[in-house]
């Protein structure tokens, strides 16, 4: 990928990252950005800052799940991130200073780095009874991210509750949640579904962002169209079983110790997007349905309200189902196939800026028709 | 005399809130708040119990996985339902891999930086910290070089004067004793342990899809599918040996890196073993079942209450004596807040009456928390690994009491010295270590039961609701990395009608009851030296000794009944 005409920069040098390091995770952003290797050169320059770009981290209602994840990145590990390529100056989770230091801490970011930081929030903002459901230092959550992030050059809503208020705003949302867009109306927000965020993705993002100082393409919630573009029964690697008509009929059974299709056990693949069957989590080892549990479609929009009941057979729509003809079966996967065609060609078009909503749309529309 | 707080207390999961009182140096009396709200039992009404594991999971993303369990336990209890042996023993190995790494990563990431000033390791002479290093320790990443690479690293880093994390720390603090060889040494394993947990967890990727949050528990077994033959099940022979391997690197980490650091760290810090205990009450309910859930005599770690210190008598525990006051707590009891109720009873109404936001203090003379004050037999409880060491140790595990009393030799310590700030984090070392040295014998078990062909993985008799009773309600409980977790669920026609969850931090970090009596952090910051009150480290130390998990702590059952989706077959 960098070629050994392309030296470690000096700034990556004194930061004591090593050369093999630095290639692999090259290799590993451009690769998930489905950018062209020439873009290699521009990544590492913009890495190899002298001054770090700054980041921020906010937690509001949230489990830390998604703080979690982050820790679980490997290419870049957390501590390259926090170390060597951002300066990553607020976040609660693992921050060294508490109280009145932390405090003044997110405050000179906000002071010093006006219009220059990157905002990260997790959790989602409770709206109800002026916001006391969450208060940090004294002050509500809505106060915080409201200054926070109008005053960022950039915000990243990692995991579901950030982006639309997820389990928190599942019924009856007893706090009046809501993601972050929809609490700081006005603010730009890439918006990083999932329960958790896929750090794998996030990393690519602040990669992109770093590089070409502006957000990968979206689809029309703000989603990056690299990590949700496509349906994850098409990328399913169970999908073979599922054409062929072998399910899981039972927990346990011999379908399911030879990794037949979960469909009938409530599966939600073939209305979600995401690409969690191809970067998979934990350093690539594993996804769910590959571990044998059906898709909780936890990357689509409301799920928690709009997938649930998560056991329940999906619903018979028309061309799909165990029962359609073999006709009929192929019909669907060319359909699904075509849809995600589109949402390929979509991804690999981020390097050229194009955010063509319509075909979003068409692709997005199996996971998240079913309305909130 | 001056009011200190703390808020956000960092470095732990969710937010807390200190407040105390400090009178010649030293806190005269703290007030713990968690001072967020989420409401996720009263979302849960109303939905399927076999999906409750799902949605309970998420109450916490750093202890996943320890609320899936307590859920399924629950509902399997409700339903009466046994789940195959080869489902005990795949979550007794997730619930250990969970436990290690959630130890390490509080070890490391969450707690040392009270102990390890980061920018003192600048001073190191990096020969004498491979000295130090290889002294008490076979770990192999120990060279001069390797530790001098560190030092470049955390030196490059302060001289772009771009601190990262690290930059408002409390560096100088006189309360920092370590030798600046210590801090480097301890630097360097941070960013190991950093490496460490990412690649230890993978065990969770292979038997949940991906860590945090699994997705493989079931009510009445697991969906983690067994096969001696077969590449598509989750668990085959090849797995079987991929997680060996993690179990095996993660015991030799413990060993070598985890135990030989808390024990370094502990000799430079005596004191500390002095300070910080508490109550004196110890609570465990018990974990890792060796057979039936319903038999805890044989679990691994033993169930029950310790009181006043006293290790001569371990009582036993009954769930009808768990009960939690709202005197302090932002709620409503219909009947007044100044009596209890058991969670079955549980009735809530979230009601917030402390000062309008933004504020500087609570009224802590009235209500100042979203926790909930739980007690038992009306008396506030320690929870955590202190707490189930002492339990074991009490009931006469011999394992757990040659590993105690070996340690406390080492150290030179008595045994009243477990109960203090640097007692707990002793216990939490060796319960990792009691842990990591099981999880592999654990996993060749369920290896050789895939090897024989016994292959059962869910008890699936009472999946379909039809088979279900109209109402019932169960227990379900768990010893959790922070503590004793309970989860109770009432059903009614295929559906949630009521859910709570007594979670650890709750026991820990709740607030006064009706009696006025303190909560574990409130009661363990009594007369903790405040050095400095504008950099409150030495309150830190003990607060983070507890291993903080607010998101967890924080929840509210309504009476409103509401109905979103039913269990359908």
């Amino acid at each position: 990928m960098i070629s050994s005409r392309n030296p470690l920069p000096a700034a990556l040098q004194a930061r004591g990252v090593s050369r093999r390091q630095f290639v692999e995770f090259c290799t590993s952003m451009v690769a998930a950005l489905a950018l062209p290797p020439r873009y290699v050169g521009a990544v590492m320059k913009a890495l190899a800052q002298a001054n770090r770009p700054v980041l921020v981290w906010l937690e509001f209602q949230d489990c830390a799940g998604n703080s979690e994840s982050m820790l679980r990145t490997s290419n870049p590990t957390v501590a390259d991130f926090v170390l060597d390529f951002l300066s990553w100056e607020y976040h609660e989770l693992i921050m060294a200073g508490a109280g009145k230091q932390a405090e003044e801490a997110l405050e000179r970011v906000v002071r010093e780095h006006k219009g220059e930081y990157i905002a990260v929030v997790e959790g989602a903002i409770p709206t109800a009874d002026d916001g006391v459901y969450c208060t940090i230092a004294g002050k509500t959550a809505l106060e915080i991210a409201t200054h926070v992030c109008t005053n960022s050059a950039a915000n990243v809503a990692v995991g579901a509750c950030a982006w639309d208020g997820g389990l928190v705003r599942a019924k009856p949302n007893p706090t009046g949640a809501v993601g972050l867009q929809e609490a700081v109306p006005g603010v730009k927000v890439v918006n990083l579904g999932g329960c958790p965020h896929n750090p794998a993705n996030t990393a690519a993002v602040l990669t992109h962002y770093l590089t070409f100082h502006e957000m990968p393409a979206l689809d029309q919630y703000n989603r990056p169209l690299f990590a949700y573009g496509n349906i994850i029964h098409d990328q399913c690697e169970r999908r073979a079983h599922y054409d062929a008509g072998r399910f899981v009929e039972e927990w346990g059974d011999e379908g399911h110790r030879k990794g037949y299709c979960l469909y009938k056990m409530g599966c939600k693949g073939p209305e979600a997007t995401y690409n969690c069957p191809t970067v998979r989590w934990n350093d690539g080892t594993s996804w769910p349905v590959k571990a044998g549990h059906g898709c909780i479609a936890c990357a689509s929009h409301r799920f928690w309200d709009t997938k649930s009941p998560f056991y329940k057979r999906l619903p018979s729509v028309p061309g799909f189902g165990v029962d359609v003809t073999a006709d009929e079966i192929g019909w669907v996967a060319t359909g699904a196939v075509a849809a995600a065609m589109v949402a390929q060609v979509v991804g690999n078009a981020v390097r050229d800026k194009i955010r063509p909503k319509k075909a979003t749309e068409e692709a997005d529309k199996p996971a998240d028709s079913r309305g909130a | 005399m001056a009011r200190i707080v703390v808020d956000p207390v960092t470095r732990i999961e969710g937010h807390l809130r200190i407040e105390a009182q400090v009178e010649g140096g030293m806190i005269s009396d703290a007030w713990s708040s968690g001072t967020m709200f989420r409401g996720i039992e009263l979302i849960l009404r109303g939905r399927d119990p076999r999906e409750a594991w799902i949605w309970a999971q998420r109450i916490c993303g750093v202890c996943t996985m320890v609320h899936a369990l307590a859920s399924v336990n629950a509902v399997e209890d409700a339903l009466g339902i046994e789940v195959p042996d080869n489902a005990r023993l795949v979550r007794n190995i997730i619930a250990a891999t969970q436990t290690v790494q959630d130890h390490v990563i509080h070890f490391y990431h969450l707690h040392a930086l009270d102990w390890v000033d980061v920018v003192s390791a600048l001073k190191a002479d990096p020969a004498k910290t491979s000295q130090l290093a290889q002294s008490i320790s076979d770990w192999p990443l120990s060279s001069e070089k390797y530790f001098k690479s560190v030092q470049d690293r955390v030196s490059a880093l302060v001289a772009s004067k771009q601190l990262s994390l690290f930059g408002a720390g409390y560096w100088g603090h006189p309360a920092y004793h370590l030798p600046p060889e210590a801090n480097l040494m301890a630097v360097a394993h941070y960013l190991e342990a950093l490496q460490f947990q990412k690649e230890f967890i993978r065990i969770h990727a292979v038997l949940g899809g991906k860590n945090p949050h699994l997705q493989t528990f079931l009510v009445g077994g697991m969906a983690t599918s067994l096969d001696p033959n077969e590449p598509g099940a989750t668990v085959n022979p090849e797995r079987i040996d991929f997680l060996i391997e993690k179990a095996k690197a993660a015991a030799t980490f413990v060993d070598q890196v985890y135990i030989p650091d808390v024990l370094a760290v502990a000799g430079f810090y005596r004191d500390w073993f002095e300070r910080g205990e508490g109550l004196g009450n110890f609570m465990s309910y018990g974990a890792y079942p060796q057979g039936s859930i319903k038999d805890p005599a044989n679990f691994f770690l033993q169930q029950g209450i310790i009181l006043n210190r006293d290790l001569s008598k371990v009582y036993p525990f009954e769930p009808k004596n768990v009960t939690e006051y709202v005197t302090h707590s932002w709620y409503e009891y219909s009947g007044g807040d100044q009596t209890a109720k058991n969670p079955f009873d549980g009735e809530t109404n979230p009601k917030f009456t402390g000062p309008k936001p933004p504020y500087e203090f609570l009224n802590v003379d009235q209500k100042y928390s979203w926790l909930k004050a739980p007690r038992y037999q009306d008396k506030p409880m320690e929870v955590g690994p202190l707490a189930r060491l002492l339990v074991a140790y009490a009931s006469g595990n011999q394992e757990v009491k040659a590993l105690v009393n070996g340690t406390l030799a080492k150290l030179n310590a008595p045994p009243t010295a477990l109960f203090s700030t640097l007692g707990r984090i002793a216990a939490r070392a060796l319960e990792t270590k009691l842990l990591a040295d099981h999880i592999v014998e654990w996993i060749q078990h369920l290896g050789n039961n895939i090897a024989t062909g016994n292959v059962k993985i869910h008890n699936g008799e009472k999946w379909d609701p039809n088979s279900w009773p109209k109402t019932t309600r169960g227990f379900g409980f768990f010893e959790a990395p922070r503590g004793s977790l309970g989860h109770w669920v009432e059903i009614e026609d295929h559906a949630i009608k009521n859910y709570q969850a007594v979670v650890p931090s709750t026991w820990n970090a709740g607030p006064r009851d009706a009696h006025g009596q303190r909560g574990a952090y409130e009661a363990a910051l009594i007369k903790t030296p405040v050095a400095d009150p504008d950099r409150p480290l030495e309150l830190l130390r003990t607060i983070h000794s507890f291993d903080p998990c607010l998101a967890c702590a924080v929840h509210v059952v309504d009476a409103r009944g509401h109905t979103y989706s039913r269990a359908e077959a």
